[in-house]
């Protein structure tokens, strides 16, 4: 009688052995002819069914499409998490008022706000830089639930993230608010030259 | 004084005993059953007007407001029943009616009252569909004040402070029914010495403060209590600086400290500070000196901590070896703390130095309630430890090459004694030795300065001018290559072969109360977040 730990053994040491192939099996030439077919199959039906959607047969069966990117991008669906922008108001000025929600709420801290005064007191809070390290940014969309005002949203169904450094990953106030005018930063430069940090 | 009568009451089932006279809020509080409250505050009268206080009282067909009734004999309380609850929720609705939305912007958020209570105790959907009363937002009512008149629940709190304690009665609730608001009396402007105080009593975000505005969330602070170094009577502070500085470097320009707050001593300054404190908070982060610095013919060097520490080590020991230590002074200060005097004290007299001052900076107003002509904190401390005051001595004797070797720790001796004595003194000297926090005059004619830690990155002990020993602690971790003084010494005594070493502000503090009389009998543990009284 084995032990119970010998049984176990037993039974992995089984499930790792593979089974003998048959002579059949290992001409390997009904591997190749299934695999001919498969792919064959795909062409011929997408072929057939292209130049039949061309003259107007079977639209509406699917063919196999392929999508030119970058120079053609794929309808994503509009509540898709993508690249982030700043509303807003009706006379050009930020809808955000600083009050740092989405900067705390981060779990990336990849948010950066400095405030400062509006001229209207009834706004009273604007901010004077607004930077996003991309880099960082998880994309988990916290910012868009914690914002108060609707400033912030994820949805310029922009999500490609490209640069020559982690520096050059950041957006700041201006792009924020008008996504595409320019594709990527270096980081403010106050970000970049602290005082010097404390050291032990 | 006659002994106070005593009466006991209920509260909430709890029997507590008070002083004849007590409020029913003051039993509750003791009967570790807390009342909600905004207009009451302990250190001014008693108003009675925002009547969010409400308790049941058996006996009573209404609520009472808990601030303003007496306790009396027997009285049973209930802080917690269904209509105390609905009443509190009710006030509270009135007191929001024309409270605008504006947490998102307001400097108060996080530590708002309101927005506590309306946790602990709102929760209701409004029933108000009228239009909010307009009042005057973002008004600058003196230089560090900022007053949103929409945000105020007319607690009237400034309003007493200002005819109370300030005794400049610049606050004034004007107008009647839903549109009294609050504001300065015509003509006038919030700039008294003790205006900081407002923002700190003001329950919501009516009244904020100009200084911090913008500045940093609250929640970002952390928070260390200390002592104000301002002047001598050391009023008992907490130190709010941005603890997420690690990540967060765009916060006010990456500065550390944020602002300080008073913290409560019945004996010291109560519940108060002056905004010369308040605001006195900014050399901590501006101006500091980062490195050791050695200036030779105008030219300026930054240099590791050995080469300063091998340097002035050096020196010491060729006058040694001279038996010539009679040509070396040093100038304390009273910036520093009994641990940093009492280790300064011990190096130089083991060493052989006789010529050991301490220096006050220049001494500046004073008045009666808070602030003291002495504008440094420990003062007391080194005449307690048997230091003699006065700098001006040492100066005339480098003047006169009766000095080789002077060291100079924190103060400006320049701004004391006019600039051309100092360099005077400085071109008589063979070295000049400033020991300190921030860059200034003196330390630009030291031939070598060595940074040291401001007071929110040490522990330590002030002394006050009444004599009372009061703690302050490490906020921060020191800027750049600073290094507190005790470690300094420990450092230099090391390379001097004088068999002292210092390990840390405690052990040095217990050493003090063992050595020195005034001190004996202390300890961190006494000393507490209170203080504790040198002996006579």
């Amino acid at each position: 009688m084995s032990t119970l730990s010998e049984q176990l053994l037993h039974r992995i040491r089984d499930a790792h052995k593979r089974r003998e192939m048959t002579w059949w099996e290992r001409t390997y030439l009904p591997a190749i002819a299934q695999g001919l077919w498969l792919t064959s199959r795909h062409f011929w039906r997408n072929l057939f069914l292209h130049i039949a959607h061309r003259v107007g047969l079977f639209r509406d069966v699917p063919a196999a499409v392929t999508i030119q990117y970058p120079d053609q991008q794929r309808q994503m669906a509009p509540r898709l998490r993508t690249r982030h922008r700043l509303t807003k108001r009706a006379d050009g000025t930020p809808r955000c008022v600083a009050c740092m929600m989405c900067e705390t709420v981060c779990p990336a801290r990849c948010i950066y706000i400095v405030a400062g005064e509006h001229p209207d007191p009834n706004v009273e809070k604007v901010p004077k830089s607004f930077d996003i390290d991309l880099g960082k940014c998880v994309y988990c969309g916290y910012c868009v639930e914690a914002c108060p005002e609707d400033a912030i949203r994820m949805d310029t169904q922009r999500h490609d993230i490209a640069a020559y450094s982690r520096d050059g990953m950041w957006l700041d106030i201006k792009e924020l608010l008008n996504p595409g005018s320019k594709q990527f930063g270096e980081p403010p430069e106050k970000f970049v030259q602290l005082p010097p940090p404390p050291s032990r | 004084m006659p002994e106070p009568k005593y009466i006991s009451l209920t509260v909430d089932g709890k029997t507590v005993t008070v002083p004849e006279g007590t409020t029913v809020l003051q039993a509750c509080e003791k009967a570790q059953s807390p009342v909600p409250f905004y207009c009451y505050h302990p250190g001014l009268s008693i108003a009675g007007n925002c009547r969010i206080c409400l308790v049941e009282i058996a006996g009573t067909p209404k609520l009472q407001i808990a601030c303003y009734t007496r306790a009396a004999e027997g009285m049973v309380v209930n802080t917690t029943s269904d209509n105390t609850l609905n009443g509190r929720r009710d006030v509270l609705e009135f007191l929001l009616i024309n409270h605008p939305l504006d947490c998102p912007v307001c400097d108060q958020a996080g530590e708002c009252w309101l927005q506590d209570y309306y946790m602990q105790h709102g929760l209701y959907d409004p029933k108000f569909d009228e239009q909010k009363i307009k009042k005057p937002k973002a008004v600058p009512i003196g230089p560090t004040v900022m007053l949103d008149a929409e945000r105020c629940i007319l607690c009237s709190r400034c309003v007493r402070f200002t005819d109370e304690i300030s005794k400049t009665g610049e606050f004034g609730i004007f107008n009647r029914g839903d549109h009294s608001e609050i504001g300065v009396h015509p003509g006038k402007t919030l700039d008294n010495k003790y205006s900081g105080n407002v923002v700190d009593i003001c329950p919501v975000g009516a009244l904020t403060d100009r200084d911090f505005r913008f500045k940093c969330r609250v929640w970002y602070l952390g928070s260390t209590n200390s002592v104000c170094p301002g002047c001598s009577r050391g009023c008992n502070t907490q130190i709010h600086y941005n603890r997420e500085r690690d990540w967060r470097p765009h916060i006010a320009n990456g500065e550390r400290v944020m602002r300080l707050k008073p913290r409560y001593n019945p004996d010291v300054n109560q519940w108060w500070m002056c905004d010369e404190g308040r605001y006195g908070y900014h050399f901590i982060d501006e101006n500091r000196l980062t490195q050791v610095q050695f200036r030779r013919n105008g030219a300026v060097q930054q240099k590791p901590w050995e080469e300063g520490l091998e340097l002035i080590a050096g020196t010491l020991k060729q006058l040694r070896d001279a038996k010539a230590l009679d040509q070396a002074g040093v100038i304390l200060s009273s910036h520093m703390t009994n641990e940093n005097l009492y280790a300064s004290r011990k190096f130089f007299t083991t060493l052989g130095v006789k010529q050991l001052v301490f220096q006050r900076p220049k001494s500046g107003s004073s008045d009666t309630f808070l602030i003291q002509a002495d504008k440094s904190p420990n003062a007391r401390g080194a005449q307690a430890l048997g230091i003699a005051e006065g700098a001006e001595a040492l100066l005339d004797l480098a003047a006169k090459k009766a000095l080789r070797v002077l060291f100079v720790f924190v103060q400006d001796l320049t701004e004391l004694f006019g600039p051309s004595r100092v360099q005077e003194a400085a071109r008589q000297l063979e070295l000049l030795v400033f020991v300190g926090t921030n860059m200034n005059p003196t330390s630009q004619l030291a031939h070598v300065a060595l940074p040291s830690a401001v007071y929110a990155e040490q522990d330590g002990t002030f002394t006050n001018f009444e004599g009372r020993v009061q703690r302050i602690n490490a906020a921060l971790t020191p800027w750049g290559e600073a290094k507190p003084e005790w470690q300094v010494f420990s450092e230099l005594a090391d390379k001097l072969n004088l068999g002292l070493a210092f390990a840390d502000p405690q052990t040095i503090f217990t050493e003090l109360a063992k050595t020195e009389k005034p001190f004996q009998g202390l300890s961190y543990q006494l000393i507490s977040d209170q203080g504790a009284l040198l002996k006579k």
